[in-house]
Order: structure tokens, then sequence, then C-alpha cells
């Protein structure tokens, strides 16, 4: 990634930001930490690798997502707003009655989203669906998945990590946000995912650890996924929960939680132009 | 005599002649396709045979996924497994999301036989009959069941489809047209459409039964209507209302738990309607299956035929 990419696609992680901690001090509350650990992850998607037409949102060559971690719809939508699938005035619409934006992804609600989540565990299924249908299509979109490292507690993800890796499902680049706190605590008081990447591997996908705010990192880990022809990819994303949100980054708490408009102003201040 | 038809082979050949049409068409199983005899459309179409191994949760996610894409998605598997194993992934991930599975449950009720208590689903119609909009039906003969399993292909949307997999007498004509919310008028107490009372069943095992109560209380110069239900939901409540009008006696009976399913749903449409009519349920009473041959289970359940008969007598 070049200097001048880097710059743009952090930028643009900064306005996820920005918009995500906006829609939800509109509402008072919500998920926010959950939402800013994946902006990074987000912005390399939306601003350069995930081939999407905001014009056509279910365009047949599209490459399409599936938010697993629902609950970071909000980050989601910021993206997708920025990208222009629907009226940036939408966001401050975001959970309220009769609102197109609900808290967890709704593929009926909202352009731009390709798959209803919110039932932890059960997006990477929908991932191997999908990608399989677009095999029986010959159509080689690429599938992306998302999903939380506390939902990785969910059995089902690893009954499709399996499925994935018999059908040799390469078209599924999934990343973890390893952000090591669920709700009640942190992953490793809870239930302790140890070495995540090693586990991916022993399912049999292509596994790769990196930061997951290096937009950098990202963007490479995307490419060499590219490259892998006979295997699904997990990228664990090594991420901070409420990174980027001065009134709860690295806090455990921070999974659904009050965000009053003062606070917003500050946490805006502070990310700076 | 001519040998019947296993229900599931008629499955399968549906399965096969839908997807020689339409490519759409696609099958899903979590290890249990030799019960479900889906191995003729494997034969003929293995790119379109998804084999997900024991994870009927997963199968269920894949079958949404595969629908979002447009495909036409046939998931089997016990009923007790559809419905109770992967109940959240069909709500969640099919009939919230909109999406288009088609839900078999195999085995229904007592038909689970030496399978026993785990594998008993007496609840799976309870369950898929409170989530919005889901169509559910239970052919009750292999006519019926290759035109139901057409019209949830035609559907645009989910259906949970109950298969008793063994054989089963033909009780309908090829030719005979079906749809959702439709249920057949199977008997009607006499020539001139008056009856004593109305049995409304749900299946091939009951709707069998249902029919031998009924000759055997014309034996006893009793006339008795019965009605096939096959569409749990929608309801067909038009049938089911007129003949509780016209007889004043309605019995329904279901391979089931008494509770949440066809009984309720035909307790409900009585109670709203203010038609007057004297009503019982013969199902499952409140208990868990167990282990035994078919038979001794549904007496042992009290779902046979000399069950029906008490019922009506006791109205």
């Amino acid at each position: 990634m070049s200097p001048s990419e880097r710059a743009r696609v952090e930028a643009f992680a900064k306005e996820i930001r920005k918009l995500t901690i906006g829609m939800i001090a509109e509402l008072g509350v919500g998920h926010i930490g959950g939402a800013m650990s994946i902006a990074d992850l987000l912005a390399v998607l939306y601003d350069k690798r995930l081939k999407a037409y905001p014009e056509d949102a279910r365009a047949a060559d599209r490459d399409r997502l599936v938010l697993s971690k629902g609950h970071a719809g909000p980050a989601l939508y910021a993206a997708l707003a920025a990208k222009g699938f629907f009226p940036a005035e939408w966001l401050s619409t975001l959970n309220k009655g009769g609102t197109r934006l609900p808290s967890h992804c709704d593929r009926n609600k909202t352009p731009g989203i390709d798959m209803t989540t919110g039932s932890l565990g059960q997006g990477l299924s929908a991932a191997c669906g999908i990608a399989m249908a677009l095999r029986l299509d010959s159509n080689p979109a690429t599938v992306y998945a998302i999903i939380g490292d506390g939902e990785s507690d969910e059995g089902q993800n690893w009954e499709a990590a399996m499925f994935a890796a018999q059908k040799r499902l390469s078209s599924i680049v999934a990343f973890t946000d390893y952000n090591r706190a669920q709700i009640d605590g942190t992953t490793d008081e809870i239930i302790g995912l140890g070495g995540l990447a090693e586990k991916w591997a022993a399912f049999g996908w292509n596994a790769l650890e990196i930061d997951g705010h290096d937009v950098g990192a990202i963007d490479a880990a995307i490419e060499t996924a590219a490259a892998v022809g006979d295997r699904p990819t997990m990228i664990v994303l090594h991420t901070v929960k409420g990174k980027g949100c001065s009134f709860c980054e690295g806090q455990v708490g921070s999974h659904n939680m009050n965000v009053t408009k003062e606070m917003a102003a500050e946490a805006v201040a502070a990310l700076g132009a | 005599m001519e040998a019947l038809k296993e229900m599931r082979a008629v499955y399968a050949e549906t399965l096969v002649r839908l997807g020689a049409a339409d490519d759409r068409i696609v099958v899903l199983e979590a290890d249990l396709m030799k019960a479900t005899g889906t191995g003729p459309f494997a034969k003929a179409y293995p790119e379109r045979t998804v084999n997900v191994g024991v994870a009927e949760a997963n199968m269920v996610g894949i079958a949404a996924g595969m629908s979002a894409e447009g495909k036409i998605p046939f998931a089997a598997t016990f009923a007790c497994f559809a419905s109770r194993r992967a109940y959240d992934q069909f709500f969640v991930s099919g009939n919230y999301a909109r999406l288009n599975v088609k839900l078999v449950g195999t085995d229904p009720g007592v038909c689970a036989a030496f399978n026993g208590g785990t594998h008993m689903p007496f609840e799976d119609l309870a369950l898929m009959r409170a989530v919005p909009g889901l169509v559910i039906v239970e052919p009750s003969d292999p006519v019926s069941l290759a035109a139901f399993v057409q019209k949830a292909a035609e559907r645009d949307g989910c259906v949970y489809l109950r298969l008793q997999r063994k054989a089963a007498p033909a009780l309908y004509k090829e030719g005979e047209t079906f749809d959702f919310g439709k249920a057949k008028l199977l008997r009607a107490g006499s020539p001139d459409g008056k009856a004593d009372a109305v049995i409304v069943a749900l299946g091939a095992l009951m709707a069998g039964e249902a029919l031998k109560a009924a000759d055997l209380l014309a034996a006893e110069g009793k006339k008795i209507a019965v009605i096939d239900a096959l569409s749990l939901k929608p309801l067909d409540e038009e049938l089911i209302l007129e003949w509780a009008a016209k007889t004043g006696r309605v019995v329904t009976c279901e391979n089931h738990q008494k509770r949440g399913a066809l009984g309720s749903a035909v307790a409900e449409a009585i109670a709203e309607s203010g038609v007057p009519c004297k009503f019982a349920r013969v199902g499952v009473d409140d208990e868990f299956g167990e282990v035994g041959t078919q038979d001794w289970l549904a007496d042992r359940f009290r779902l046979t035929a000399p069950h029906i008969v008490a019922a009506i007598k006791g109205l």
C-alpha cells in the first residue's frame, strides 16, 4: 500500500469512526466497542478491496460481505453511507422505530447488507452457502465474513470451519475481530480462545494473524488470501475494543454502552480532522 | 397387490424431476442421505448435492446462504433435529432473513420407532407454527407429497415439510391438485353431505387411522366425515369450520403433542368463529417418546383408530 493510499484509507477509517460515534450518540446507547475495533478493516474493504456498487447493491459480480457479528452494524452502516449506498441522513435514525438501520444487520432493510445476522455464530454458515452457490454459478466473487472473538464460542462456527475446508471454499476470506473482550469480561476470563490462528489452521484454513488496526497489513493479508486457491482464509485481527474512541478504547465494558452527545463530541474532536 | 411406494422415494424422484427442469434446485443433507433417500438426486446432480456431515445447524445456515444467491435448497434431516437442533438457524437465517429454505423433517412422531425418545419429535410442528409466515405441510400420501414438494419449490419463501418417509397408501389419484392453505375432504359422512362428526387428521399415519375410525363407526351406523388437513399453516379454516358447523362435533388427530399444532389451531379457529360444536383432540398428551415399533407406539400414545372412536363417542 502506497503512503498516499494508506493516508486515504486511514482517513476513511477515521470517518467511519466519527459517523459511528455520532449515530450511537444520537440514540444514546449502542454497541460501540466492537464497531470501533473493525473500523480499519471496513475502511480497507470499502475503500479498496471489496467490489461493490452503491447504485446497484445486489449486482451479481459484487463481492459479498457477511457481518456475522451483526451488532457491529453501525460501523458498516457508516461505511455504506459514506460510499453512497443510502443517504447519510439515515444514520441519525439508527435503532429508532421504523428505521432501515437496525442494531443488527438486516439484508431486507439496508442497501449493501448481504446477510441478516445478529444471532451469533450463524454468519459463517451463510457465507459457506453463498460461496457454494457462487461456485455453482461460476461466479468468481469473493465472500468476506467477519466474526467476533466472543462469537467464536458458538460451535456453529466450527461446523462451518470444517465444511469450508472440506469443500475447499477458497472464495471465503474471513476475519476474526480478536479484541479480547466479550460482554461479561475478557475472553481469557470467560472462554479463552488461545492461539486462534492455530485453531483455524488446524481446521484446514489458510490462517494469518496481523495487527487489525494496520490498514497496510490488512490490505496485504487480503492480497495473499487471493493467491490461495485450495482453502478458505481466516485473518485473525489483533484489535483493541473501542479503538480510536477516547471514552471507551480498551474498555472491556464497551460492548454496549450509553453514549451522550457530549462524550461523542469529545471523542470526535480527539480523532482530529 | 402392488407394493406400496416409499414416501422417501417419491420425495427423491420429485426432486430429480424438478431438478432436471430447474438447476436452482439443490439438496442438502446432514449425514442422513441414506435415510432420506435422496441418493438418486445426488447421482443425477452431484454438484447440486451438499452433505454437510452431522451438523444440522450449519446445514440450515448453508441452505439460507445458497438461497440468498437464488438457489432453491431442500434441506432434510430427522424432524427432531430439523426443529429442535436447527430452530434458531431456520428462524433467523432462513425465515427472519426472508430467505428461501425448504426444510424437510423426516420420521415424525412415532415414526421414529426404534430411535426412541431422543429422536421422537412430538413438538416440531408446535415450534414451527410459532415462526411468522412459515408455511407448514404434512403430506398424507405419495400424490400429495409430490405435489407439495413442487409447491414448496415454487414458493418464494421458507417451507417446513413434515415427511413420513416409509410407505403410505395413495389417498388421491394422480393429477389431484393441492395448495398451501387447502385441506381435502377425504370422506363425507353420507352422500347427502350429512355427518354426525368430523375428524380432522394430519399426516399419512393419522389420515389412515381417521379413515379406519370412520369405518368402525360406520359399522355402528354413524356417519363420520374425514378431513385431511395437509396444510397446518395456513390452515384451511373455511373447510374445517364448514364441517364443524354441519356436524357440531370435531375431533382432531395428529402424530404430535396435543398442544401447539393441529388440535390447537383448530380449537383456536372454532373458538374465534363462534361456531357451536363439541371438540376433542387425539394426540400425545404431554409425554416424551420412547422406543418400540411404530404400531406399538401409535397405540401406546393413543393415536390409533380405536382411540379416535373413543374420542368421538366421548363428545
